[in-house]
């Protein structure tokens, strides 16, 4: 652009008295199309608002639960021998408090955030895939109740949120009360993984024509290494806990030490994912404050480039550093001195943001009000937990310290007060975009300093309990040691933060209904997120911006109005479309028009049908889980069906002069990047079982097993070369229909061939030495072989689902994204799967092998 | 307001039977002294950014003087290394001091855990079995191999040592020393079920010369005082 201060420039130049006619004709419009019917029609919203707040508000409901719970502990705890509550409902309150916090709170309540509030920030009008972040949404609230349920009828959780085994196996934890967990949390797990691959995609390609990444705002960089995190440490422990449950239902002896199996490896595996999990939560409550503190303090963010370097640096040694949380487990000294290390090193990134955020306060002039109190109640216990966390890390101390209040209570620094304070403060912040209000502060500030006050002293004195030797998760304790009092004082801390934070959500609500009515930007902040009419319109954005400078310095009193008028990209309806813009990676220069999908109840139907299978599960009705996992995909299939256009359109104008192939004919979909992002998950997932067997290989007792594996080589080999040629096939479909010619033979072929390749798998499977249920060589082989078998399957359904679109006209030489899909897959399938039987191949000469174990 | 300072002045004469400030043994020493030195350093830092926040509130003309670049280096970079690496040395070497001592072959007790008992054998003291008691010889360092028969269970007696996991399949070895004969409690601090809460075992800590006697009647049933 020619003009410097013209921080995002629109196009255009038409008078102000005929334009603000044409935006109210446009808002109509717009609003017509794309909002969210009434009454029952709200359970086929897809729309991000919608949803976002759907999302945050059921976290809410969560963070509420997870709190009376938190509190029944502190009444149980109160006093010495209490009788208030049995061991038994004990235990499955705290297990309950901690995973509900966790999974039920913390997750969805960021995923939340960035549903509602990263498309605004970075200019574009929804997330990619409106159908799945409503799926994500329904699984949730399913899965979540299943579990809160569970807690009402007495058969909850009981093993600690970590859930470690022997303990939940089958033989010291025979009830339901562990399936649950491993079920439901599942099913809130992979709710979460398809909705980390929809905000990275959604960050990655759908922005403001203009943003490049380095015009980011520092917002985006977090959600987006928030969610690569997440697709990375999710599915480990999804693999856990397949395995553990595959354990309890079927006798697969992964975790059993008599059969071969060991229960480290449940640790690891979960640690793998713990340890991240902390981050993935504290990372966009992070971007929440790198956002809000420079607005606060009337200036920009310094460090942008040493923060992006920071968060991306805290990702990777994030992954590191899981051991940590087992330094008492018996792992040698010097591998725990590496891992120490590591968790001391982290303070460096963590340090950067610290001292970024005051540099920025320094250089701007900060102003006290609501959001500034909490701003200031997350660095003092933010700073605390971590200085504990550093103590931890240092382990000749956690050997004192571990699984002691001293825990509970760095924990409760790093994890609640660090969550709670900028989210509440970022409450405060944005509530007006939400609202279309801003907030009258009587109630805000005592009831920030009866979250503050109550906060530190019921986790301040668990330090000093814990170094008294109280341990964690004892539901009582005898009157002649000195917790008595610190545990009192604790409780009756715990109470004046439960007033808190109940006054808090009062306040909040009560802002909805008495706060100032106001029409945009109330903090004369510069992100895009205000630059629309307050509260946002379901479409968000009347016209898309194009960005000039880096998006969080955008002019927004010039830009909105601009905005409003339809002057950006799409200031227009067409064939009543919801139409938003696709971007190169890192240019952020336009290449797609993205039409996304209008409202629907498949998302629901799915999830209800996806819940059905999750309880027959849970009731053991293994034939009704079968069936109800055959409608969750036949849905799915259906979705995927209706996708898309059953005519080419070639390029269409967007305004601007500017004309872009829709996304049905672009060359890189958001489908692309969302099964490129779903395999890197997939892989972690199969990274981590082939570590699993070979830590069983390495670590576990009673091995060798008695029978040597002695698989069918010839029939492995040719599995292995049959998938291959499926590969292949699914090539020359693919070339076929670019070429102008008929796929179906090629397809056909590529399906015979998976057909054949599960037949081998379940022939190896059903000859395996030793039996699965035997030893946990025999098991972790079935597993691989079972994974290759899934593949193979999910390789049928994008053959059919690219069948049937062919035969309803979806699909089409310049719509050839099926049958790139079903390449993609089907050549994931063949490496993997080559590898998965390779290595069952190699085991008779692991165990040869294991005469040289130490 | 509630901080790391006050914490010093109320740790100051806790005590109890489970204490990790009240150390009985060198390795519950060694790291009681690894807590206070830490604790100053954390108090010092928790300040020091407490105090840089309240001036950049409160004295923003004083703040501002300090370039952007100077905060994030000093501040994100020089700090943690001046603090970090004297910490880690000293904790790498400090945790080196508390292993087993495998070369010096030191009196070896097995410590079995199951739902929610202890059990302990003495091989060096002619195989015997002390149920929920543990007993041991003043001043003399010894190897705890700690194993469990079914979950996972964890050994701790606090004023003595740091504490270590029985892991069904694993054996764990501990090393432990008390300095004084003495009665001590001891607990498992691996969450293990519904009995979690009770179980605890004793320590009766005898004096070196004494102890093999005191075994032997401990072994036998008879209670000792």
């Amino acid at each position: 652009m020619s003009s410097s201060q013209d921080d995002t420039a629109t196009s255009g130049a038409s008078p102000p008295a005929a334009s603000a006619g044409a935006a109210l004709s446009l808002h109509r419009q717009l609003t017509e199309i794309w909002k969210t019917g009434p009454g029952w029609q709200r359970l086929a919203a897809v729309n991000h608002s919608v949803l976002g707040i759907r999302f945050m508000v059921t976290a809410l409901v969560f963070f509420a639960i997870g709190g009376v719970l938190g509190m029944l502990t502190r009444v149980q705890l109160a006093t010495p021998m209490a009788t208030f509550m049995e061991p038994g409902t004990y235990n499955q309150v705290f297990t309950m408090h901690g995973s509900i916090m966790l999974f039920l709170f913390a997750i969805p309540m960021l995923e939340g955030i960035a549903v509602y509030l990263t498309p605004k920030i970075l200019g574009t009008r929804d997330f990619a895939f409106p159908r799945l972040t409503a799926y994500g949404y329904w699984c949730y609230l399913f899965g979540g109740t299943i579990l809160t349920v569970s807690l009402l009828a007495g058969v909850a959780p009981d093993s600690g949120w970590f859930m470690y085994t022997p303990l939940s196996s089958n033989v010291y934890t025979p009830g339901i009360n562990a399936d649950v967990w491993l079920l439901g949390v599942t099913f809130v797990e992979i709710s979460a993984l398809t909705l980390a691959v929809e905000i990275i995609v959604s960050i990655l390609i759908m922005r403001a024509p203009g943003m490049s990444l380095d015009r980011m705002p520092i917002f985006g960089w977090y959600m987006l290494v928030t969610a690569l995190m997440m697709i990375l440490a999710f599915p480990p422990l999804i693999l856990g806990s397949i395995l553990l449950e595959s354990e309890r239902a079927f006798g697969l002896p992964f975790f059993d030490p008599t059969r071969g199996g060991d229960p480290l490896l449940w640790q690891h595996l979960f640690w793998l994912f713990g340890h991240p999990d902390v981050y993935i939560i504290f990372l966009p409550m992070a971007g929440l404050l790198s956002t809000m503190i420079p607005v606060l303090a009337g200036t920009v963010l310094v460090g942008y480039r040493a923060i992006v370097v920071a968060i991306i640096g805290l990702a990777f040694a994030s992954f590191g550093i899981w051991v940590h949380h087992m330094f008492t487990v018996g792992i040698p000294h010097l591998a725990l001195a590496f891992f120490s290390t590591g968790s001391a090193i982290v303070a460096v990134p963590t340090a950067v943001q610290i001292f970024a955020w005051l540099a920025t306060l320094a250089q701007g002039k900060p102003r006290w009000n609501v959001p500034m109190l909490y701003v200031f109640g997350f660095f003092s216990t933010f700073v605390m937990g971590g200085l504990t966390g550093v103590m931890l890390a240092i382990v000749p101390f956690d050997w004192q310290a571990h699984d002691t209040y001293f825990v509970v209570a760095h924990f409760h620094y790093v994890m609640a007060g660090s969550i709670a304070f900028p989210l509440f403060g970022a409450l405060y912040y944005w509530l007006p975009l939400l609202t279309g209000r801003v907030a009258v502060y009587r109630l805000s500030v005592p009831a920030f300093w009866l979250i503050f006050v109550g906060f530190n002293m019921t986790f301040f004195l668990m330090h000093l309990v814990g170094l008294l030797g109280m341990p964690r998760r004892i539901y009582t304790y005898p009157d002649v040691e000195s917790w008595t009092w610190l545990n009192l004082l604790s409780s009756v801390g715990g109470f004046i933060m439960t007033i808190g934070f109940a006054l808090a959500v009062i306040d909040l609500l009560a802002q909805i209904r008495f706060g100032r009515r106001v029409r945009r930007d109330p903090w004369k902040a510069a992100t895009l997120e205000w630059a629309m009419p307050i509260p946002p319109a379901p479409y968000g954005f009347a016209s898309i911006p194009h960005v000039e400078t880096r998006a969080d310095r955008v002019a927004v009193g010039e830009v909105a109005p601009a905005l409003a008028r339809g002057e950006g990209y799409l200031g227009f309806t067409r064939h009543g479309w919801q139409e938003t813009l696709g971007v190169h990676m890192t240019t952020g220069e336009p290449e797609q028009l993205i039409v996304l999908p209008r409202t629907t109840y498949l998302p629901l139907w799915t999830a209800l049908a996806t819940a059905a299978a999750v309880l027959s599960m849970l009731a053991k009705l293994y034939w009704l889980t079968a069936l109800m996992a055959a409608v969750t995909i036949a849905l799915f299939v259906l979705a995927a069906r209706m996708a898309g256009f059953d005519r080419d359109y070639g390029r269409l104008p967007i305004g601007r002069g500017v004309s872009l192939p829709v996304h049905t004919e672009a060359a890189h979909p958001p489908a692309w990047w969302a099964l490129v992002f779903t395999l890197v998950a997939d892989a972690t997932l199969f990274t981590s079982l082939v570590f699993g067997l070979l830590f069983l290989w390495i670590s576990a007792p009673n091995w060798p097993p008695d029978a040597v594996p002695d698989t069918d080589l010839a029939l492995a080999l040719a599995a292995m070369a049959v998938l291959g040629i499926s590969a292949l096939f699914a090539r020359a479909a693919l070339h076929a229909l670019v070429g102008r010619r008929a796929p179906r033979l090629w397809m056909a072929l590529a399906a015979l061939a998976l057909l054949a390749v599960i037949g081998a798998m379940v022939v190896l499977i059903a000859g395996l030495a030793p039996h699965p249920t035997a030893h946990a060589l025999g098991a972790t082989a079935a597993a691989l072989l079972t994974f290759v078998v899934v593949h193979a399957g999910i390789g049928l359904l994008f053959l059919l689902t690219a069948t049937l679109r062919l035969a309803s006209g979806h699909a089409s030489p310049r719509r050839a994204i099926d049958l790139h899909l079903t390449r993609l897959w089907i050549d994931y399938t063949a490496i993997t799967g080559a590898l998965a039987i390779g290595l069952v191949l190699a085991l008779p000469a692991l165990v040869t092998m294991l005469g040289m174990r130490p | 307001m509630l901080s790391l300072p006050a914490m010093a002045g109320m740790l100051a004469g806790c005590t109890g039977p489970l204490s990790t400030l009240a150390p009985a043994g060198p390795a519950a020493g060694s790291i009681a002294s690894l807590w206070w030195v830490m604790l100053a350093g954390a108090t010092a830092l928790f300040a020091l950014v407490m105090g840089l926040f309240a001036l950049v509130m409160l004295r923003p003309d004083w703040a501002r003087r300090i370039s952007p670049a100077r905060w994030i280096v000093l501040g994100g970079l020089v700090l943690p290394a001046i603090v970090l690496t004297p910490l880690l040395v000293f904790a790498l070497l400090t945790g080196e001091r508390l292993l087993p001592r495998l070369a010096a072959d030191p009196m070896r007790i097995e410590a079995e855990a199951r739902q929610w008992e202890w059990t302990f054998r003495y091989p060096d003291g002619g195989g015997a079995e002390t149920p929920g008691v543990l007993h041991l010889p003043a001043g003399t360092p010894v190897d705890v191999v700690v194993t469990s028969a079914d979950v996972i269970h964890a050994f701790w007696i606090p004023r003595l040592a740091g504490k270590i996991d029985a892991v069904p399949g694993h054996a764990n070895v501990l090393s432990i020393e008390a300095d004084r004969p003495g009665t001590y409690q001891g607990l498992c601090n691996e969450f293990c079920g519904l009995g979690h809460t009770g179980m605890r075992f004793d320590v009766i800590v005898h004096p070196a010369a004494e102890f093999p006697a005191a075994l032997a009647a401990a072994a036998a049933g008879k209670v000792q005082p």
